[in-house]
């Protein structure tokens, strides 16, 4: 019986101290943010541009990281994009769908100086503050900082915004993939 | 006499290099334009100081630096700049680049040269003195030199005359001709960067530049050590090995280790511009493989390729051209470019030199490039990452340590071009790079501004607070007043500062409460229906404004309607206000047509 008993009290007592150790660790070693969030979001191309129905890049991978979305709603960052997260989020690649925003050559707005009015409506549409002037001034593109999110075309009442697709110089030139050659063969 | 060392790999190709180490050093006439491309180092592109039209001596600045990593450039000989534009540049991908055009006047005049007295000269006054000559590496990478003289103090300095990869006889002309000019910049480097000992690498194949370089030397400390001939012997990585048996390790620059290697070309332009006060205008190029002249010829920068090889009678025009060597060298895909400062050679092909390579065939895992790859990869395993396009594994397999020598491709079996492959990769990694750097610079700048908007929301809240409180504070005081005058002393236990925070704490409730119903009146009430219907009104005013506003516009371009109507508004002129209207009058039928479409599929 008093075998019994102890084995008891020793089981309790190892229960209480491994629940108080796992109770602190619990306080002492919590993860605040989801770091699923976070690795979702180093994929997405962070162009804030809103194209997959929610309000910037991170309420997107928020929505990713619950489950809520599909990973094919990001048209920035491409097919790369939607492997990526495939990859990390464990489910099966998905195109992108038929009807909706397919991705598109990187390019970066241009105001048309002389038509701008200086509304400033475009400068409170940038979600990256790439946009330069005040009320009445001229506004200006800082290009080096545009995401090309086209959010600020819309906005401008005399359409003098233009995207300008980017093209290729030495900087952003990529040697291409090998190839064999195909030559045509004389009948 | 010294150890040396042997590094891992290499091969033996056939040399060729006889044709043009016939002749001695040939000159050359000057070419009708010149084409100095603005970026002919590493890092940024020069920024032109000269106009269209403007005439310039020789050695006059065309372009000054633009930031650290930049080097000048300079006019090559006196005449009229005739364009500044984009133009063909030597780079395997044909884009045009920036390029002052040049229309040598035939006088040659100097501006006036300063050199620089370099023994009283601190290593800072040095390197600036380099930067602004323009003086960069001529073995082939175009480093700006200045950034390497910048390690000192320094165990070693290696000097590369090895010169391995086939055809190139540049450097071993060089030194036979002008040992002296090599050794005084040399003398200047080791100054710099007060190089303990000078070892001088030159391939046993170079006896002639062996021997020039023994008497140059005579009578100082540096040595010149032959070296047996083997490719990629020429590498910096590899000559730092055979000479001092140091292995520079991934991830570690040789600096690091008390070693710097400077090409004898480098040096002797280094030697022009510091004694001499000439910047880098000029530089031996070996112009070999099917023309009638093989020979190396002192070719200006920004020489026309083209004509570079008519001078040296190239047989074929059709003919595909390289530059650099047949193991790292690029085809050329325009001839029209003016020669850069890392143009050391120029191969003419001919189906008797190159015959086509086979097609690529599957790799069989023979481990043959493995054996011969001086950098110690598995080209084998690289190669299929890369072909994959897995290029995270080609990364951790150390695709960045490959110096791109070729020698796996020439040994390779199954004619697989490797090389290829490994650019391929690595280019895509640095597109990768790039695009993350600006996706984390659009990050930060997007939570910035979330930051900055709710910063302003509650600074304004802040402020409309204090104001009420100031307004509640005056009637308590005013209340207060009163009752101060009738004497009351009991009132004055309570103090101001009391009264002004329960006053403060009265007013944010009050402005709480004021903002609540507003925004329970945005989220509440209103059903989908109704939100919609009134979309659809608004569309509809929206439209009917914009065809008011039309006319409106119309009016205003019509020259016939007086301008009386709108005499204040003088500072945007007529034409410009009607333009401005039309857009917007355009820009909001457009987006009430696209919202009544919207409204309408809904």
């Amino acid at each position: 019986m008093n075998t019994l008993l102890l084995a008891l009290l020793v089981m309790v007592a190892l229960a209480l101290l491994l629940g108080a150790v796992l109770g602190y660790a619990s306080i002492r070693f919590k993860v605040d943010a989801d770091p699923l969030v976070d690795k979702i979001d180093d994929i997405l191309p962070q162009t804030q541009c809103g194209q997959c129905g929610h309000p910037g890049c991170r309420p997107y991978a928020q929505a990713l990281a619950s489950g809520e979305e599909d990973i094919n709603k990001c048209p920035p960052g491409g097919e790369d994009g939607i492997h990526k997260l495939a990859e990390l989020l464990g489910v099966d690649f998905k195109p992108f769908d038929a009807g909706a925003a397919q991705p598109k050559p990187k390019a970066v707005a241009l105001i048309d100086e002389a038509t701008c009015i200086g509304c400033t409506l475009c400068i409170q549409a940038c979600p990256v503050d790439a946009i330069l002037g005040s009320a009445k001034q001229m506004h200006t593109i800082i290009a080096s900082e545009c995401t090309g999110c086209e959010l600020c075309l819309a906005p401008c009442p005399v359409d003098c915004i233009r995207m300008i697709p980017q093209g290729t110089d030495l900087t952003n030139w990529k040697w291409r993939y090998p190839t064999i050659p195909i030559k045509a063969v004389k009948p | 006499m010294s150890r040396l060392y042997d590094f891992h790999g290499g091969i033996h190709p056939p040399q060729h290099k006889d044709a043009a180490t016939a002749w001695p050093i040939q000159p050359l006439p000057l070419p009708p334009q010149l084409y100095i491309a603005l970026a002919q180092s590493v890092g940024n592109a020069a920024r032109p100081t000269v106009s269209v039209g403007q005439q310039v001596l020789k050695g006059q600045q065309l372009a000054q630096l633009d930031g650290r990593l930049s080097a000048a450039v300079h006019a090559p000989t006196s005449g009229t700049i005739t364009a500044i534009g984009p133009h063909p540049f030597a780079h395997p991908s044909g884009l045009p680049v920036e390029t002052i055009t040049l229309q040598p006047d035939g006088l040659d005049s100097w501006q006036p040269r300063s050199p620089l007295a370099w023994q009283d000269a601190s290593p800072a006054q040095l390197r600036s003195h380099l930067q602004d000559m323009g003086v960069v590496g001529l073995g082939g990478a175009v480093f700006p030199t200045h950034l390497k003289l910048a390690a000192s103090p320094l165990a070693t300095l290696v000097v590369n005359g090895a010169e391995c990869e086939p055809f190139i006889s540049c450097d071993d002309m060089l030194m036979r001709e002008r040992a002296a000019g090599i050794v005084d910049g040399i003398r200047i480097a080791a100054h710099a960067l007060q190089a303990g000992q000078v070892l001088i690498g030159i391939e046993d194949n170079k006896p002639q530049a062996i021997a020039a370089m023994q008497a140059a030397c005579a009578g100082t400390p540096y040595r010149v050590v032959t070296i047996p001939t083997k490719y990629p012997s020429g590498g910096a990585k590899q000559l730092i090995r055979i000479l001092t048996g140091i292995e520079v390790p991934h991830g570690t620059r040789a600096t690091d280790l008390g070693v710097q290697c400077l090409n004898v070309g480098t040096l002797y332009a280094m030697a022009r511009a510091v004694l001499h006060g000439e910047p880098l205008l000029s530089r031996i190029v070996t112009v070999t493989g099917a023309v009638a002249h093989a020979a190396n010829y002192e070719v200006a920068i920004g020489t026309p390729l083209a004509w570079l090889l008519q001078q040296a009678g190239i047989a074929d025009t059709q003919a595909e051209v390289i530059m650099g060597g047949p193991m790292m060298g690029i085809t050329l895909p325009d001839l029209h470019a003016g020669l850069p400062k890392a143009g050391n050679c120029l191969i003419a092909k001919s189906a008797a030199l190159f015959p086509p390579r086979p097609p690529e065939q599957a790799c069989i895992r023979c481990g043959d490039c493995a054996s011969v790859c001086p950098a110690q990869l598995q080209p084998m395993d690289l190669f299929w990452f890369a072909k994959s396009r897995n290029f995270g594994k080609a990364q951790e397999r150390h695709l960045f340590d490959c110096i791109e020598c070729g020698a796996c491709s020439y040994v390779c079996p199954s004619q697989i071009p490797l090389v290829d492959y490994y650019r391929f990769a690595k280019s895509e990694i640095w597109a990768a790079e790039r695009d993350k750097k600006n996706a984390s610079l659009a990050r930060q700048r997007h939570a910035f501004r979330q930051f900055r908007i709710e910063r302003d929301k509650s600074e304004k809240a802040a402020r409309l607070a204090a104001r009420a409180a100031e307004q509640a504070a005056k009637l308590a005081t005013q209340a207060a007043n009163p009752a101060a005058a009738s004497a009351a002393p009991a009132a004055s236990g309570m103090d101001d500062a009391k009264k002004a925070a329960i006053a403060a704490a009265l007013a944010r409730a009050a402005a709480q409460k004021e903002a609540k119903p507003l925004s329970e009146q945005h989220t509440s009430g209103l059903d989908d229906a109704k939100q919609a219907a009134i979309q659809a009104a608004m569309a509809r005013a929206a439209a009917r404004k914009a065809a008011a506003d039309a006319a409106k516009a119309a009016d205003a371009a019509n020259p016939d309607s007086p301008p009386a109507a709108t005499p204040a508004q003088t500072g945007m002129d007529d034409a410009k206000r009607a333009a401005v209207e039309a857009a917007m009058a355009r820009a909001t039928a457009r987006k009430a047509a696209a919202q009544a479409q919207k409204d309408a599929s809904e």
